[in-house]
């Protein structure tokens, strides 16, 4: 017999909930977003005695049941809705042993919500450090729940956590506190006017704001219960806080032990020189310096082994599979296009490792408390550190990472210019033209490719900012701007979740460019190998030459030519070639720039497809080097295409331009409107154009 | 009257009043209640926010927030 139960982990930010959560079920897990939310939401399943089978679900940190972010929002609606299909029969609330006070008034909320509750304590190990002693059985005899202590460095609780869940039917599921004690008269006339209603869950819906939740309160409209006015409804919010933690006080007294005398903790001396006003901003300079420093010198060793890895693996295909249609498709469609993909794995998992060390060891927030007055300036938050950040790795999470910005404004400014930092999908595009237009010389001993690379990633920051400071001023919203950050103590990352973080990460990238890719690779392969016309079928009988002066190797590269420049690719690409001309570009760009209109990563692929097909060197069953094929690129007059002039127009154009419609999907969710995607998408590319018209005028 | 925002760093006081409206419930829900002790921690450059120790929790708050709450006398700090 199998039973199937719902466990969810609730607790405060920052205290170490996901470990807990990958603790018990391993990798076996799965994200997925909440239905019409981008929230992240994580399912795990955990086997126990007895054949149960417990569904995890790991919720958004949150401080307590009064919504004030989309994130937090998704806990109070599931714990509010008895209906709703994860509804928990049980939920594990995750504290820190450091901050127990604070913790437990979610806790106490929960509580009062009659959901069966187990009290984990977690990071317990850091009790003797810190001279806590608990008295477990008051605690427990007083809060009316079963407690574990749990920790990130040890395993023995996991076992007996199993077994807390697996008997959660005989879980108290009483109430903290009774509501009538915090204002006697409100909540008398209210129980009066909803008798068949639980106090405390009204209260909570009453509490919503409606900035963030859906709650439905029109039951309140509808009755004849006199609503408060805002200002009443805090007092009696404050009300309720104090009561909360004043019985918890009165608990704590008893069970809790503190002895300061024995507290070691190296957090204030830390924080003196992370957060001084120079020292903080200097390594904070050197923090970022060695993160790119480490993605450039480290990722390349990885990097060159994959190229090869599919560079021979094409090669194989072409030398074992019987040659025709399908086998060129697969060689150089579907493989060249897949691994123009597979080749960013090292330098996306480089930077998600990054980020996430700086998240959890606790030092974004010092980044966050150090930038804030400056960031204010330009129309952002301090919060808005962390996606623009983030936004070096991918604009999809980061502008996931917006939702913890309180104003309104300042956290759709920060959506509106994160696709400016430079993404990882930028970084193949630039890599193969800088290579291609740069020198490959030093000058006082740094080299030109490396300044030239860092300049665009400093170009894209600037963007950012300017035009944050651009919008700032055009903008008409109300703001109120608020922060309030809590600084979590640091610690060392696991790294078990710091692992466990970037393949997630980099499965989702991979899985979602992937099918992108996939797919425009068919259509271009099938598109670029197709045509009709007596110039595409007969491509011999319009050589402008005398064929009897070419050797074969130039009769061949001329007929290929031809039959490109009349496929159905070659008529497309030449119709809109007029577009990118003054530009710089040729039709074969052209056709890399509309494609990577889906995906920048897009471009490579795009022109590895394109190449191949007309540069394909039989004889040897070999492809060429994409570098070298661009590098020797001619267009009709002899003149190379790719040169110093049209190189740096297109390296700007990737730099300005939104060329992500995954990134516009996530804009149209997080603002709720298709009119900041199209204009994010309208103005970007607007930029992106003007900017690379005049650059290439300029120094052509 | 004296509020959070006068104090400088390293000083304490005991919280009196945080009563107006526009303070945030978040930080009453993280222990900025009258009667519990606030600590500076550390002042941004700028005038920029400011991290304190409330309760055990500690938190950034930009000034105006902190020009919310309302102080007694600081307590001198040896």
């Amino acid at each position: 017999m199998s039973r199937q139960i719902k466990v969810t982990l609730i607790g405060n930010p920052n205290t170490g909930k996901t470990s807990i959560f990958n603790s018990l079920t391993g990798l076996n897990q799965k994200i997925a977003n909440y239905p019409g939310v981008t929230v992240e939401k994580k399912e795990g399943i955990c086997k126990l005695d007895r054949g149960i089978k417990a569904h995890i679900y790991d919720l958004p940190g949150t401080y307590s049941l009064n919504a004030s972010s989309i994130d937090e929002n998704i806990v109070v609606e599931l714990l509010l809705n008895r209906n709703h299909k994860d509804y928990p029969d049980l939920a594990i609330i995750v504290s820190d042993v450091e901050n127990l006070k604070r913790n437990l008034v979610l806790f106490t909320q929960v509580k009062d919500l009659r959901i069966p509750t187990i009290l984990a304590i977690n990071m317990s190990d850091r009790m003797k450090y810190k001279g806590i002693e608990l008295d477990l059985p008051y605690l427990e005899k007083h809060l009316d729940t079963k407690i574990i202590l749990t920790s990130n460095r040890t395993n023995h609780w996991i076992d007996k956590l199993k077994n807390l869940i697996s008997n959660y039917n005989k879980l108290p599921s009483t109430k903290f506190i009774d509501p009538k004690l915090i204002d006697p008269e409100y909540f008398k006339n209210l129980q009066r006017t909803f008798p068949k209603q639980e106090l405390y869950k009204l209260w909570v819906v009453i509490c919503q704001d409606a900035n963030f939740s859906n709650v439905d309160k029109n039951f309140l409209a509808n009755s004849n219960f006199e609503t408060k006015s805002i200002s009443e409804l805090k007092r009696l919010q404050q009300k309720e806080t104090i009561k909360r933690y004043q019985l918890i006080n009165n608990i704590l007294k008893v069970g809790q032990k503190v002895d300061q005398s024995k507290a070691i903790g190296f957090g204030a001396a830390i924080d003196r020189v992370l957060t001084h006003k120079i020292f903080g901003y200097v390594f904070f300079f050197f923090i970022l310096l060695g993160i790119f420093q480490a993605i450039y010198a480290w990722a390349i060793i990885p990097m060159d082994y994959i190229d090869s890895t599919f560079a021979s693996l094409t090669e194989w295909v072409k030398m074992n599979l019987p040659s025709g249609a399908m086998t060129d498709l697969l060689a150089d469609g579907i493989i060249t296009g897949i691994g123009g993909i597979v080749i960013f794995i090292p330098q996306i998992a480089f930077l998600f490792m990054f980020i996430s060390f700086l998240e959890e060891s606790g030092y974004m927030s010092r980044v966050v408390f150090l930038m804030d007055k400056i960031m204010q300036k330009f129309g952002l938050s301090g919060k808005s550190v962390v996606p623009l950040i983030s936004g070096v790795a991918c604009a999809i999470p980061a502008i996931m990472a917006t939702r913890n910005i309180e104003s309104w404004k300042e956290r759709l400014i920060t959506i509106l210019v994160t696709p400016f930092m430079t993404c990882s999908a930028r970084l193949p595009v630039y890599l193969i033209i800088v290579a291609l237009v740069i020198p490959n010389e030093t000058i006082f001993g740094f080299n030109y490719q490396a300044i030239a690379l860092m300049s665009l990633y400093i170009l894209g920051f600037l963007a950012a900012i300017t035009s944050a400071y651009i919008l700032n001023m055009i903008l008409k919203m109300k703001k109120r701007s608020v922060l309030v950050m809590e600084m979590p103590n640091y610690k060392i990352p696991l790294i078990k979740d710091v692992l466990y973080t970037i393949i997630e990460k980099t499965k989702s990238f991979i899985m979602e460019a992937g099918k992108i890719i996939l797919a425009i690779s068919v259509i271009l392969w099938f598109l670029a190998t197709n045509g009709v016309g007596d110039k595409f079928t007969n491509p011999e009988n319009h050589i402008s030459q005398n064929i009897e002066l070419l050797s074969e190797e130039e009769l061949q590269t001329k007929i290929a030519a031809i039959k490109l420049e009349n496929s159905f690719i070659g008529k497309i690409g030449k119709t809109i070639e007029p577009v990118f001309k003054p530009l710089g570009y040729d039709w074969k760009i052209g056709i890399g720039l509309i494609t990577s209109f889906a995906a920048r990563e897009v471009f490579v692929g795009t022109l590895a497809v394109i190449y191949n097909i007309e540069n394909y060197d039989d004889s040897k069953g070999k492809q060429r080097e994409l570098k070298n094929i661009m590098l020797h690129e001619t267009d009709e007059n002899g003149n190379k295409v790719f040169t110093l002039a049209s190189g740096i127009s297109l390296l700007l154009f990737y730099a300005f331009a939104m060329q992500c419609m995954s990134t516009l999907a996530i804009v149209k969710k997080e603002t709720n409107s298709w009119k900041w995607p199209a204009m994010q998408f309208i103005i970007m590319t607007l930029i992106a154009y003007i900017v690379s018209l005049i650059t290439f005028q300029l120094i052509s | 009257m004296q509020t959070a925002a006068d104090l400088k760093k390293g000083e304490k006081a005991i919280i009196k009043d945080v009563s107006s409206n526009n303070i945030p419930i978040k930080l009453l829900e993280m222990g900025c209640l009258p009667g519990n002790e606030i600590e500076i921690i550390q002042l941004a450059p700028l005038l920029g926010p400011i991290y304190i120790n409330i309760n055990g929790s500690r938190l950034a708050i930009r000034k105006g927030t902190a020009r919310l709450i309302i102080i007694d006398k600081p307590i001198k700090n040896e």
